[in-house]
């Protein structure tokens, strides 16, 4: 079975929500609608306090090439734009819509039959992707219709979609699959139209057997589909990592997918996209896992974006009493949260209730150079020698040893007998280096 | 016999020659070096900090003597003292510098600003910066795992662990500025010692609105401009909701202090009452107190 050549690691799956069926979230009385819901810079708001909204009304605009529009997820009146603390305590622009009814927009197809055909142009396919606001739902949040534009001179060879899920605990992909399998075939034909490639890679990881057996069988239907069943080991849902478990080709550093010819998108993305596409329904809603060992009732969860996190804690049965960490995201590189009244958005696909005894950080102990971390490394970096130079400041030895390609998957920290916080460091330097490297570009 | 005068005329000869190739080599590849590099250099404290802006104490030797003036060259750690002789050796005057001292612009101790959560990871304040705002409510305020002190070449920075801030001894303090840059919230400033090591300065730089910032912490800088109003040299700006004063206006009147309803403007080494202010700063001293004991409860 394939899978990826370097490094990776094998965490417990743990995914104890597989199988829930997804249920709606109620409501919110009042949504608070991010603004900054995407990489890269902030949409501008086109409405203004008092404004009455309706469901998947435009709200705000891309602010520049690589951002996203932002829609109502409700229906309403607009009560303040405003700045509210994030789930990290940072601050962040917001509309607050008092939420009055459960109006549509017209354009909106709500209907549940499937629509098969898509007449658009390739160019008009992107259009209307960037419009409805979508971006990769994996996790990076990046604009989707920046994805699917290749630069000039660059050409798609083949479309992988990313079924992996190969962070533990999440489940909301999997069940995606098990309930919107043929939404996902006819997404994935329009993103085949739009970026002009006649073969397609879904990759999935064989812990889902079932959803592997269920595309299989619809994707026997549809030409030039291929379902590639992939061997157990994180981070395969990393980008450059997926391609090498597909198709065997490595991306060079620095380098973008297109780069050997490879566009990727996530389960996610692709039904989002089907939704924009042939029903005109712009990103608004998605499905997030809530789960924990502790957890009374973990499922997975359709929420509209602007609903507090903590009406998703309360569906799943609460906080469990010994709770030490709410987590954003998954177990490996889901963020730890100081404040659950966040609301739901773009980027956040599960919410993992970490037990204390399993949350809190051993004593780290001094390097036995076991070279545990260089052998985990998927990206074939030595993250023992970057965490020092990050301790040291040696900013520029970092960027010699690639510290840009880091893609932050935790597998070093994960594999670590010392238990040494390598990946704290890794990701200050990255961030430092990072700065320093815009900088001089901006010079230039 | 025989050997032993061969062996010394041989050696004799290939000392002479090597002798020669080396001194035609050391006069043909000789690099000349000013001398007064040298001297400015043994004047210099040789700490290396790069406080001055250059990279450690020969590169800014180098730039004294290649400079046409001492202007905009001081050594911190040294100070007006080193300069002046540095200036003599070069036949310069020096220009004239106030002595600085590094600030820390927090007062979020652990009674002001209580703990919202708990962070577990490595404890440096930087990588908690590219975390998230912090274990309190304030994401502007002093993180308090002391990379400024960790920073500091001179023993000169050290957090107070009961109030979980950064103290500056201002005996040592070179005013080199490691601690500016490895602050990574900015709330480390240099600003003029001042007379008699009197200085005012904000102790807070929370840009939130007041009642957001205030429900942060009890001391911090509710950008209400009082401040601003009182102060007659028109030293005192209020940007983003917080109050700045400007040092090199600033003449110590101390009025400012009186009038801040969170005490966030502090005041150093003054003698307990100034006479002048004597009349005028007790009753609103009274007031500002009252106010914050009414607005804590």
């Amino acid at each position: 079975m394939k899978t990826f050549r370097i490094g990776g690691v094998h965490p417990h799956e743990n995914k104890i929500s597989a199988g829930q069926k997804i249920q709606n979230a109620p409501l919110p009385n009042q949504a608070i609608v991010l603004l900054a819901q995407h990489l890269g810079a902030p949409a501008t708001p086109i409405v203004e306090k008092g404004t009455e909204v309706k469901v998947g009304q435009l709200i705000a605009t891309a602010s520049g090439f690589i951002s996203a529009n932002v829609h109502s997820p409700v229906s309403g009146k607009v009560a303040k734009i405003d700045t509210i603390v994030d789930g990290w305590g940072m601050k962040t622009p917001a509309v607050f819509i008092d939420v009055e009814g459960d109006e549509w927009m017209e354009n909106i197809d709500r209907s549940s039959d499937i629509k098969p055909v898509c007449k658009l142009e390739p160019a008009d396919i992107v259009k209307k992707i960037g419009e409805a606001g979508i971006v990769g739902l994996g996790g990076a949040c990046f604009p989707t219709h920046v994805k699917l534009s290749p630069p000039p001179g660059k050409k798609a060879e083949v479309l992988i979609i990313n079924a992996v899920e190969c962070e533990p605990y999440l489940t909301c992909d999997h069940q995606l699959m098990m309930e919107h399998g043929e939404e996902i075939m006819i997404g994935i034909g329009i993103i085949m139209k739009a970026i002009g490639v006649n073969k397609t890679i879904v990759g999935i990881e064989n812990n889902k057997p079932d959803a592997i057996a269920h595309m299989k069988a619809l994707a026997s239907k549809v030409m030039g589909v291929e379902v590639t069943p992939l061997k157990l080991k994180y981070p395969q849902g990393g980008e450059k990592q997926l391609i090498d478990a597909c198709i065997g080709r490595q991306v060079p550093s620095g380098a973008l997918p297109i780069e050997v010819g490879a566009v990727v998108q996530n389960v996610a993305t692709v039904y989002a996209i089907y939704e924009a596409v042939q029903k005109n329904k712009p990103l608004i809603e998605r499905v997030v896992t809530v789960t924990g060992k502790a957890v009374q009732t973990p499922g997975n969860f359709r929420v509209r974006f602007g609903t507090p996190l903590s009406t998703l804690l309360d569906m799943a049965g609460g906080i469990p009493e010994n709770t030490g960490k709410i987590i954003a995201g998954g177990p490996m590189m889901g963020r730890a949260m100081s404040n659950i009244n966040m609301p739901a958005n773009k980027r956040i696909s599960g919410l993992l209730m970490l037990p204390s005894e399993e949350s809190i950080r051993q004593e780290p102990q001094n390097c036995i150079r076991c070279a545990k971390c260089i052998g985990a490394c998927p990206m074939g970096l030595e993250p023992y020698l970057l965490a020092k130079q990050a301790e040291l400041g040696l900013w520029d030895e970092m960027e010699q040893h690639h510290i840009m390609d880091c893609i932050e998957c935790g597998c070093c920290l994960f594999t670590c007998p010392s238990r040494r916080p390598l990946l704290d460091y890794v990701r200050m330097g990255k961030n430092k280096v990072g700065g320093i490297i815009r900088a001089r570009n901006m010079k230039k | 016999m025989n050997l032993i005068v061969v062996s010394l005329i041989t050696l004799g000869i290939t000392g002479c020659l090597a002798a020669i190739i080396l001194y035609v080599a050391a006069q043909k590849f000789k690099v000349f070096e000013d001398p007064r590099i040298e001297q400015v250099e043994v004047l210099l404290p040789g700490a290396n900090c790069g406080g001055c802006g250059f990279a450690g104490c020969r590169n800014f030797a180098e730039s004294c003597v290649k400079a046409e003036s001492m202007e905009g060259l001081l050594c911190p750690v040294g100070g007006q003292p080193t300069m002046e002789k540095v200036a003599e050796v070069l036949g310069r005057t020096a220009a004239a510098a106030d002595p600085m001292v590094a600030v820390v612009r927090c007062n979020g101790t652990c009674t002001n600003r209580p703990k919202t959560s708990q962070f577990n990871g490595t404890k440096n304040c930087q990588i908690v910066s590219n975390l998230y705002g912090g274990e309190t409510g304030c994401s502007f305020g002093c993180i308090g795992f002391g990379d400024c002190a960790t920073a500091c070449k001179f023993d000169a920075l050290h957090i107070n662990p009961e109030s979980g801030l950064p103290e500056v001894d201002e005996e040592k303090c070179t005013a080199c500025g490691a601690c500016v840059k490895a602050c990574p919230k900015q709330i480390i400033e240099l600003r003029k010692k001042g007379p008699k090591s009197r200085r005012i300065f904000v102790s807070c730089v929370n840009k939130d609105k007041g009642g957001v910032a205030r429900k942060a912490c009890s001391a911090a800088c509710i950008g209400c401009g009082k401040c601003a109003k009182e102060c007659p040299f028109e030293a005192i700006t209020v940007e983003n909701n917080v109050a700045y004063i400007d040092f090199t206006k600033c003449r110590l009147c101390r009025k400012c202090v009186a009038v801040c309803p969170t005490g966030a403007i502090h005041e150093v080494n003054f003698p307990a009452r100034a006479p002048q202010v004597e009349k005028e700063a007790t009753t609103p001293n009274n007031v500002a107190k009252t106010t914050e004991e009414t607005t804590n409860n």
